[in-house]
C-alpha cells in the first residue's frame, strides 16, 4: 500500500517537477524583462546618477522622490495627466458603445464595417500624430480654412485648444478598440431577453439600461480598465504636437526628459517609478471595483 | 500557406538578417580600409555625403567614411548620440557635434582632445567665437566643420531702411500693420531655437547667461533690457499668430508669405529664392539686430564641430579624417551644396562664398566674429530647458515691468546649473 503511495507520488512529483520545466523559460523570460528593469529602476531612483558626470554618484536615500513630488512640475503634469486620460477615456466609452451598437445591429456588410471602424488604430500614433497636427497647422493646415474658424487660429500655442487637438487625436485613434472591446460584451447577450422585454412593453432606452448596460458591466470595467492604463501612459501625441509646450506636458513626457535629455538617471527613474504606481493605484481601483460589484451585479 | 511553412520561412528570414549581420560586422577588420562611422546631421544638399567621399578617396585606402545620418532636430541628434555614447558604444569614431554640446561631451569622457599639431590644423584661421564652443576647460575637443549665424532679413520694398533693435524693429513693424507685412518671424516654440533667441537678446544688452561653467551671471539692469524687449515683440500686434509655435521654418514660411521682417539662420535665402522668388528679389539682410542703440547685437552662433570618440577603436585614422572633413576644401563644398557658412575667416573672399551668399558674405563673417555663443557647461542641457521653463511663452513677459520674470529666469538658470529637481 505504501509502496503504491509512494509511486504515486513520484510520479506527481516529477510532473510537477516538469510543469516547473515547462514553465522555467517563459517564466524567466517574464522576469528578466519585467522584473529586472523595474527592480532596477527603483534601485538607480535611490541614487544619484548622471551620465554626463560620470564621477559623481552615490546613495541618496528618497532625496529624488522628494525632489520630485515637491515640484509644481510633477503636479501640474500628473493634473495635465489626468485631464487628458478622463475625458478622453469618457469620449471614447461614449463613442465606442453607439459603434458597437452599430457594428452589432449591422445587418449586411459586416466584415467591412469591422474593418473600416478598425483603420485609425491600424496606424502608427505617430503618423496619426503628425497628421492631425498638419492639419490643425496654422500655415500649411486645412482646419483654419474651415467656416467658423478664425484664420490665424494657433491651436497649440495655447493650453487647453492644445488639449482640444490632443483629446480629439486620441480619441479617433482608440475608439476602435474601445469599440471591439464592447462588441465582445454585447455579443454575449442573449437575444432572448430582449425578445422578452419587448413582450413585457420595455422601450429601446429601458432595454439598454436594464439589460444591456447591467450585462455588459464586465465588458466595459475592462474596457475602462485598459484604455485608462493606456492614456495614462499618454506620450506619442503630446510629443509630436507641442512636445510640452504651453503647460500640456504628460507625466511620461516628463519623466523622458529626464532621462533621455537630461541624462539624470536619479531623478528620472524616480519618475518612472511614481508612474508606475499610478499605474498600479489605477489597476488596483479597478480590479477591486470590477470585483466587488460583479456578485451584486449577479444578484440583480 | 500552412502554419508550419509560415514560421519555417520565418526562421530561414530571420537566419538570412542575422547571418547579414554578422558578415557587415565583420567588414573592414580584414585587409582592406578600415571603416570609420561618422555620426553627423543629414543636410539637404548632400555635402555630407560628398566629403566623406573625398575624404575616404584621398585617404589612399587607409579609411573609409561610413555614414550614420541624423535627423535634422537637433535635440533629436543630441539623444540619439549620448545614449551610443553613454553606453560606450564602440561603433561610433567620429561625431557631428553643435556646438553646444561639446562641454557636457568632454565633461563625461565622451571624445578626446585635440593637440599639439593637430589641434593647430584644425584652428587655423577659425573666428574665435567659433573656437570657444569647442573648447571646455582650456583644452580643444572638436574640429570646427562649419558655422551658422543668424541675420535679419527684411523686405527692401517695404523697409527702407533695416532696424538697429529690436524695439525699433517692433515699432517699424507695427507702423506698417499687419495688413502690409508688419509681421516679424522669429523662433520661439519651447525648443533650442527658443535658447538661442534668449541668448542673443541677454548677450546684445550687455551681459551673459553663465560666466563659468557653474556660475551664472545675468547682470540685472542688462537682462531686465533684453527681457523687456523680447516680452515687448511678443505682446505686439507685429508677432505672428504663432508666435509660441515658431520655429526655423514656420518663419521661413512666414517671411515668403509676405512678413516684412525675420531672424533666421542664412539657409533662408536660398529657400526663398526657390520656393518665393518675388520676395528673394527684394530680400535685404543686415546684421541681427540689438538691444541698446548703439551698442552692436552678439547674433546668434550655430554649427557643427567634429569631435573623436572615446570609445573609438581607430582613434589616429578618425583623427586624420576629421582634419581631412574640415580642411578648408571641404568648407568650400559643404557652403557650396549646402549654404552652411565655413567656420575659417579666410574663406570669406572666395567665389564660392561669394556666390553662396550674394551680397551678404561680409556681413555673415562680420555676424560669426561678433556672436555671441549660448552658455558653455556641462549641464548645458539643463541650463536651456530652465530658460525655457523660466520664459516660456514669452508673451507672459510684461515689457514695463520685466522684474517678475527676471527673478524666475535667475533662479531656473540657478537649478539649472545646479542640476537639481524637475525641469
Amino acid at each position: 500500500m505504501s509502496q503504491v503511495k509512494a509511486a504515486i507520488s513520484d510520479r506527481a512529483r516529477s510532473e510537477r517537477r516538469l510543469g516547473w520545466l515547462l514553465c522555467a523559460p517563459a517564466a524567466i523570460a517574464m522576469l528578466a524583462v519585467t522584473a529586472y528593469p523595474i527592480g532596477y529602476a527603483i534601485v538607480l531612483s535611490l541614487q544619484q546618477v548622471d551620465l554626463r558626470f560620470p564621477d559623481e554618484g552615490g546613495w541618496v536615500g528618497l532625496q529624488n522622490y522628494g525632489a520630485v513630488l515637491s515640484s509644481g512640475l510633477w503636479w501640474t503634469d500628473l493634473f495635465n495627466t489626468v485631464f487628458l486620460s478622463v475625458i478622453s477615456v469618457s469620449i471614447e466609452l461614449c463613442l465606442g458603445m453607439a459603434i458597437a451598437l452599430v457594428m452589432h445591429r449591422a445587418i449586411f456588410g459586416r466584415g467591412v464595417v469591422r474593418t473600416s471602424v478598425l483603420i485609425p488604430y491600424g496606424i502608427v500614433t505617430v503618423v496619426a500624430a503628425f497628421s492631425w497636427q498638419f492639419a490643425f497647422a496654422p500655415d500649411t493646415g486645412f482646419v483654419n480654412h474651415l467656416p467658423l474658424i478664425a484664420d490665424d487660429k494657433d491651436w497649440f500655442g495655447e493650453r487647453f485648444s492644445a488639449f482640444a487637438v490632443i483629446i480629439m487625436a486620441e480619441v479617433w485613434k482608440t475608439t476602435p478598440f474601445m469599440a471591439l472591446l464592447l462588441l465582445a460584451g454585447l455579443t454575449t447577450i442573449d437575444d432572448g431577453l430582449y425578445n422578452a422585454a419587448k413582450v413585457d412593453g420595455a422601450s429601446a432606452w429601458q432595454r439598454f439600461t436594464r439589460i444591456t448596460l447591467p450585462l455588459m458591466k464586465p465588458a466595459i470595467l475592462v474596457a475602462l480598465l485598459f484604455r485608462t492604463l493606456d492614456a495614462f501612459r499618454i506620450f506619442d501625441t503630446i510629443f509630436i504636437m507641442t512636445n510640452g509646450a504651453q503647460d500640456t506636458q504628460s507625466v511620461s513626457i516628463l519623466g523622458y526628459q529626464q532621462l533621455i535629455s537630461r541624462l539624470n538617471l536619479g531623478l528620472g527613474s524616480a519618475v518612472s517609478v511614481l508612474i508606475f504606481l499610478c499605474v498600479l493605484v489605477i489597476a488596483i481601483f479597478f480590479v477591486k471595483f470590477l470585483g466587488a460589484r460583479q456578485p451584486e451585479g449577479s444578484n440583480a | 500557406m500552412t502554419g508550419r511553412r509560415r514560421a519555417c520561412l520565418a526562421s530561414v528570414a530571420c537566419a538570412a538578417v542575422l547571418g547579414a549581420g554578422i558578415l557587415s560586422g565583420c567588414g573592414g577588420d580584414g585587409g582592406g580600409p578600415v571603416s570609420l562611422k561618422w555620426f553627423i546631421a543629414i543636410q539637404p544638399g548632400g555635402s555630407i555625403q560628398k566629403v566623406a567621399e573625398t575624404c575616404s578617396k584621398e585617404s589612399g585606402g587607409k579609411y573609409d567614411i561610413d555614414l550614420e545620418l541624423l535627423p535634422t532636430d537637433a535635440s533629436q541628434q543630441r539623444e540619439q548620440l549620448v545614449r551610443r555614447l553613454g553606453a560606450e558604444d564602440s561603433s561610433i569614431d567620429l561625431i557631428g557635434m553643435d556646438v553646444v554640446w561639446t562641454a557636457e561631451f568632454a565633461n563625461a569622457g565622451w571624445i578626446r582632445k585635440w593637440t599639439g599639431a593637430d589641434a593647430k590644423e584644425v584652428s587655423r584661421g577659425v573666428f574665435k567665437p567659433v573656437l570657444e564652443t569647442a573648447s571646455f576647460d582650456g583644452d580643444l575637443y572638436g574640429a570646427p566643420f562649419n558655422s551658422n549665424t543668424q541675420l535679419l532679413w527684411y523686405r527692401k520694398d517695404l523697409v527702407p531702411k533695416p532696424p538697429e533693435t529690436w524695439d525699433e524693429m517692433v515699432q517699424m513693424a507695427e507702423k506698417l500693420g499687419p495688413a502690409h507685412g508688419g509681421q516679424i518671424q522669429l523662433q520661439a516654440n519651447k525648443y533650442e531655437g527658443f535658447t538661442v533667441w534668449a541668448n542673443a537678446m541677454i548677450e546684445s544688452a550687455g551681459t551673459q547667461i553663465l560666466s563659468g561653467p557653474e556660475t551664472v551671471d545675468l547682470a540685472q539692469g542688462p537682462t531686465e533690457k533684453a527681457l523687456a524687449s523680447m516680452g515687448l515683440m511678443a505682446n505686439s500686434s507685429a508677432a505672428a499668430p504663432n508666435l509660441t509655435t515658431s520655429d526655423e521654418d514656420t518663419a521661413r514660411l512666414g517671411f515668403e508669405a509676405g512678413a516684412a521682417f525675420m531672424v533666421n539662420y542664412t539657409f533662408a535665402y536660398g529657400s526663398a529664392k526657390e520656393n518665393a522668388p518675388d520676395v528673394a528679389k527684394n530680400m535685404g539682410a543686415a546684421r541681427y539686430p540689438g538691444i541698446v542703440p548703439g551698442r552692436e547685437s552678439k547674433p546668434p552662433l550655430g554649427g557643427f564641430n567634429l569631435g573623436i570618440s572615446s570609445y573609438s577603436k581607430h582613434p589616429e585614422l578618425a583623427y586624420e579624417a576629421a582634419k581631412c572633413l574640415t580642411a578648408p576644401k571641404q568648407q568650400l563644398t559643404v557652403t557650396e551644396l549646402d549654404g552652411l557658412a565655413p567656420a575659417r575667416s579666410g574663406l570669406y573672399g572666395t567665389k564660392v562664398v561669394k556666390k553662396a551668399f550674394p551680397g551678404f558674405a561680409d556681413l555673415v563673417k562680420e555676424s560669426i566674429e561678433t556672436a555671441g555663443p549660448r552658455p558653455v557647461t556641462p549641464a548645458y542641457q539643463d541650463v536651456s530647458l530652465a530658460i525655457q521653463d523660466a520664459l516660456h511663452p514669452p508673451t507672459k513677459i510684461d515689457p514695463d515691468d520685466p522684474g517678475p520674470a527676471y527673478d524666475e529666469l535667475k533662479d531656473k538658470v540657478q537649478q539649472g546649473v545646479d542640476r537639481e529637481g524637475l525641469l
